[in-house]
């Protein structure tokens, strides 16, 4: 029986109207000490006019909706003969073959411009794929991931500042020390069931900024720390003029200088550790860990009658993802030669979920497009800029309701028993 | 030597204060995990609406010309609790609801995107500067001498004591008294056995995200006023604390999460008061780990037996 | 008398005012089967739960191999050589049977993150000799031509002797069984009690049972426990206990 849903529809009408009216409908604004008001743009009421009335339509409507739903054939998905191509190791490993090779000569026809854009990419891929060992592979929510990418930045700031030392030292103590955080948070809170963990970290987190804020006579607080050196190759500077003793990669190899140079080098220097983050996940994937991690994500009981040991397996994958927030951390601090506080607040931890959320738990490609989307596509259109994070908290709303395992789903590498 | 003394009941009235606000955004927290057993991260940006509304309603009213205090704080409350609670209504049906009954996390990644899709909502549509309005109650009694140091009891923190008893009592007689908060608390103890003697369970849930939201209203005029200013992240923060109000009570408890806002309220007012005001947050957030890590099921939450 | 592989003594278990399991003593001896029966909601899972590590008991002691292993978690028992499977099946549903059987080996595998890393002689040697391993208990179950589907996937029936298999691969000394027989048809428990037979023969291992299919229990063990709401009410060899007249009252009287 087909029938109008006149009491729902005009709920939800009224609901709308709630909603809406007075926060969308009305803006306060501040004049000297006291308030007054203004109401919105004939666009924004038209806007909010139009909402109204497809949710009473909808709703009136709505048994002529779902019989038409049912109706329409299902989403297509991909076709057979691509995703059984897929399947086979050859085109897989010729795919990536290729993807990387491009992403190599991709510098030496780009401009500057996109090449920082690709660096950047290149740092929210590496923070991506270091969540999702703890969001995808081992289903463990943090929510505080970015405190370790900001453990990594300062580590490298502040050892530069105080110790002078170098960009690859630097590195290798930024990922110690991430990990060396990511171990020390890890062991006590992993026990905790999977929400509280998601806000424990999320405190872990917080209390890690409020700190480098506070903690003027280390970090400098809110103003930061600036100079920060660039990376070398193997000693060599990228600059004008190399500092005492030491060599320009201009004249070491004899060609002109162009700043352009460094900018391609901190591109290739990102693509080096997101590929050997790329190869640490691919063998962790394949090693008794990776089996692990899934078991544990599938069912912790049985893990635990089975003997393994739940803290020590959830403890690697915290651990090895905070390690790579730390490496990430260390190459964003020497490529902005600036850090503060503000770069590693709580909205930055969400980007990075939504990351990892859209492009598919678990799933490596996956990451690596939806850190490409969320990077490039508020770059493209300044005026999306503004509603950037509208959107982002949107998409995770919709993904979650339509396809929580994300837009590419995670397909690991199964063992296969030949006899 | 009195005036430690004072200092120290100072301290105390301004952390029962923040802590009685921090109790009424708890409910919030603490009945729908209590009932779905999901953590609304949106709840915070709900507290935060309402803080708009209150400030929207007022200045209106204000233009309007009328100048009774009485009926403009009654206006403040009852329109930002409507649009709040159509806020807690509409949040439960589109983002939570469909994802009912999976893996835990689902839901909770709904609501951190929920949370910061409200955020911005309101950023886009009110700006993202503070918003300051001048203090509509003003004045307040001194405790102690006259002269030289003494506490005081401002009318403000006076009408947020006396407003939050009011509410909690109400609660307190809503659900011990009346047939939907039987219901409630029959959802409470099993939703699928609830559900299967006949009770729309969807309604009590709708109700109860609805009820926590009104009461995030509440806190939001309240506070706003205490304050004085607001702007679109204050919901972050203030869902954290009173998140970790609830857990430090025990979650799924009522009279816990008064405790636990209380408590909250005086530990960051006493640290702010004798060491630092930048570490307040560090230690309400320090306060929230332990718990976790020593006593989960808080100061008043009923211990869970693990399923096998 | 020897040493008893597990020897179980004033075992008690309270959840609040209910007193699940009360002063129940057991003792299994190296290549016995042993089985604990009684009528549903009798506590039986419970003793499992509580001998397992995944309830701390209120009090009493369980020694296996000599040793006091109550309060130590359950992955330490497990480790220990005491493995259990479950009332409903818990096997790991998305990965595929032989994975299932590779996770269980997690604790005697190279483990080391290095070694996997670089790939190693060591590290490829070890994962040979575990797979070859899970190809042997495939076979022993009858799985092997299942080897590479989602466990999920497979016959109820499959996923029992899956679960099975997976604990032997942990190579334990007491393999405890809950219910392995729910829900199989008369074939199938026939051949799973030739599997439980096979592994007290030829593999040593002791088997600790729960079980209603009093045919499969009575045939097969060595001695019974039978407990009624949660008391311990009468044990000995399957004659003595079928000739018991309380127990007949208690279970077997309906049956």
């Amino acid at each position: 029986m087909k029938r109008l849903h006149f009491k729902a529809a005009l709920l939800s009408l009224a609901v709308v109207v709630a909603l809406t009216g007075l926060l969308l409908g009305v803006r306060l604004e501040q004049q000297g000490t006291s308030l007054s008001l203004s109401g919105a743009t004939p666009d924004v009421l038209w806007k909010m006019a139009g909402a109204g009335l497809f949710i009473f339509l909808f709703n009136l409507l709505r048994d002529w909706i779902d019989a038409a739903r049912g109706r329409l054939p299902a989403l297509p998905g991909v076709p057979g003969g691509i995703s059984q191509l897929s399947e086979l190791v050859a085109v897989r490993r010729l795919f990536w073959c290729f993807v990387i090779a491009a992403a190599i000569v991709f510098p030496f026809f780009a401009n500057r411009g996109a090449i920082d854009l690709a660096t950047l990419v290149l740092i929210y891929v590496m923070l991506g794929l270091g969540l999702n060992i703890v969001v995808g592979l081992a289903g463990l929510l943090d929510l505080g991931y970015v405190g370790f990418y900001a453990v990594g930045a300062y580590s490298y700031a502040l050892l530069a500042m105080y110790f002078q030392v170098g960009f690859w030292t630097g590195l290798v103590a930024a990922g110690a020390l991430a990990a060396l955080f990511g171990f020390l948070l890890g062991f006590p809170v992993l026990r905790l069931r999977g929400d509280y963990l998601a806000i424990v970290t999320l405190g872990f987190g917080e209390i890690i900024r409020i700190l480098l804020n506070n903690m003027t006579w280390l970090t400098n607080g809110p103003n930061g720390i600036g100079g920060i050196d660039k990376p070398t190759l193997f000693g060599l500077e990228f600059n004008r003029r190399a500092a005492e003793g030491a060599q320009t990669f201009h004249e070491f190899f004899g060609i002109a200088f162009n700043t352009n140079h460094r900018v391609m080098f901190l591109y290739l220097l990102a693509l080096a550790l997101v590929l050997a983050t790329l190869f640490v996940i691919n063998r962790l994937l394949r090693m008794p860990l990776g089996r692990a991690w899934e078991a544990m994500r599938e069912d912790e009981i049985a893990c635990r009658a089975l003997g393994l040991n739940p803290t020590h397996i959830k403890l690697t994958a915290f651990t090895i993802g905070a390690t790579f927030a730390g490496f990430a951390g260390c190459f964003f601090a020497a490529r902005q030669g600036f850090i503060s506080p503000e770069s590693f607040t709580f909205i930055e931890s969400a980007i990075i979920l939504a990351i990892v959320v859209l492009g598919g738990m678990g799933s490596q490609l996956g990451v690596i497009l939806a850190a490409i989307v969320m990077t490039v596509l508020p770059e493209l259109a300044r005026e999306f800029n503004e509603y950037r994070m509208l959107l982002f908290g949107l998409l995770m709303v919709v993904m979650m309701i339509w396809r929580p395992q994300g837009l590419l789903p995670m397909k690991r590498p199964h063992l296969e028993l030949r006899t | 030597m009195t005036e430690p003394l004072y200092y120290f009941i100072q301290q105390l009235l301004n952390g029962l204060t923040v802590g009685s606000t921090y109790a009424l955004i708890a409910i919030g927290y603490t009945m729908v995990y209590g009932i779905i057993g999901m953590i609304n991260f949106a709840h915070g940006e709900v507290y935060m609406i309402g803080s708009y509304i209150a400030f929207i309603v007022l200045a209106a009213l204000a233009l309007l010309g009328l100048d009774s205090l009485a009926l403009m704080l009654i206006g403040a409350f009852a329109i930002s609790m409507i649009v709040t609670s159509a806020y807690g209504f509409s949040i439960e049906r589109v983002a939570y609801r469909p994802l009912r009954g999976g893996n835990r996390l689902i839901p909770l990644i709904s609501a951190i995107g929920m949370s910061i899709f409200l955020q911005n909502v309101v950023r886009l549509a009110q700006g993202s500067r503070d918003i300051a309005m001048p203090s509509l109650i003003t004045g307040g009694w001194s405790i102690g001498p006259e002269e030289g140091f003494h506490a005081t009891l401002s009318y403000m923190q006076l009408v947020i004591f006396i407003v939050t008893f009011i509410t909690m009592t109400a609660l307190t007689l809503f659900i011990s008294r009346s047939r939907m908060g039987r219901a409630c608390r029959a959802c409470a103890e099993d939703i699928k056995m609830t559900n299967l003697l006949g009770i729309n369970t969807n309604n009590v849930i709708a109700l109860t995200f609805v009820i926590g939201a009104a009461l995030a209203a509440v806190a939001g005029v309240l506070l706003s006023l205490y304050y004085g200013v607001i702007n679109p992240y204050i919901g972050f923060m203030a869902g954290l604390k009173a998140f970790t109000a609830a857990v430090l009570g025990g979650i799924g408890s009522i009279p816990g999460a008064v405790l636990g806002g209380l408590l909250l309220g005086v530990t960051e007012a006493i640290t702010a008061g004798y060491f630092s005001t930048e570490y307040k947050d560090v230690v309400a957030f320090s306060l929230l780990i332990l718990i976790l890590l020593f006593r989960p099921t808080g100061i008043l939450g009923r211990p869970e037996v693990e399923k096998v | 008398m020897s040493q008893a592989l597990l020897e179980v003594s004033g075992l008690t278990m309270r959840f609040g005012g209910l007193l699940a399991v009360n002063n129940v003593a057991l003792r299994i001896d190296k290549g016995q089967v042993v089985s604990i029966i009684g009528p549903n909601g009798a506590g039986k899972t419970t003793v499992f739960n509580c001998l397992t590590g995944f309830y701390q008991p209120t009090s009493g002691s369980v020694r296996f191999q000599g040793e006091e292993v109550s309060g130590l978690p359950g992955f330490r028992i497990a480790r220990k050589g005491m493995v259990r499977t479950f009332q409903h099946v818990r096997l790991f549903k998305e990965m595929t049977a032989v994975e299932n059987l590779l996770v269980a080996q997690h604790m005697h595998l190279n483990t080391n993150f290095l070694a996997g890393l670089l790939k190693t002689p060591g590290f490829r040697r070890s994962e040979r000799e575990a797979m070859q391993l899970a190809a042997y208990w495939l076979e022993q179950v009858d799985l092997l031509d299942v080897a590479n589907r989602p466990a999920g996937t497979l016959a109820y029936g499959q996923q029992r002797r899956l679960e099975i298999a997976r604990c032997m691969m942990t190579k334990p000394s007491l393999l405890m069984l809950d219910e392995p027989a729910a829900g199989l048809n008369p074939k199938e428990t026939d051949d799973l009690k030739a599997l439980i037979s096979l592994l007290r023969d030829q593999h040593a291992v002791s088997v600790l049972l729960i079980e209603h299919d009093m045919k499969l229990v009575m045939s097969i063990s060595d001695h019974i426990y039978v407990i009624n709401q949660g008391t311990p009410l009468a044990d000995g060899t399957p004659q003595q206990v079928h000739n018991n007249p309380d127990v007949i009252k208690a279970y077997l009287g309906e049956a």
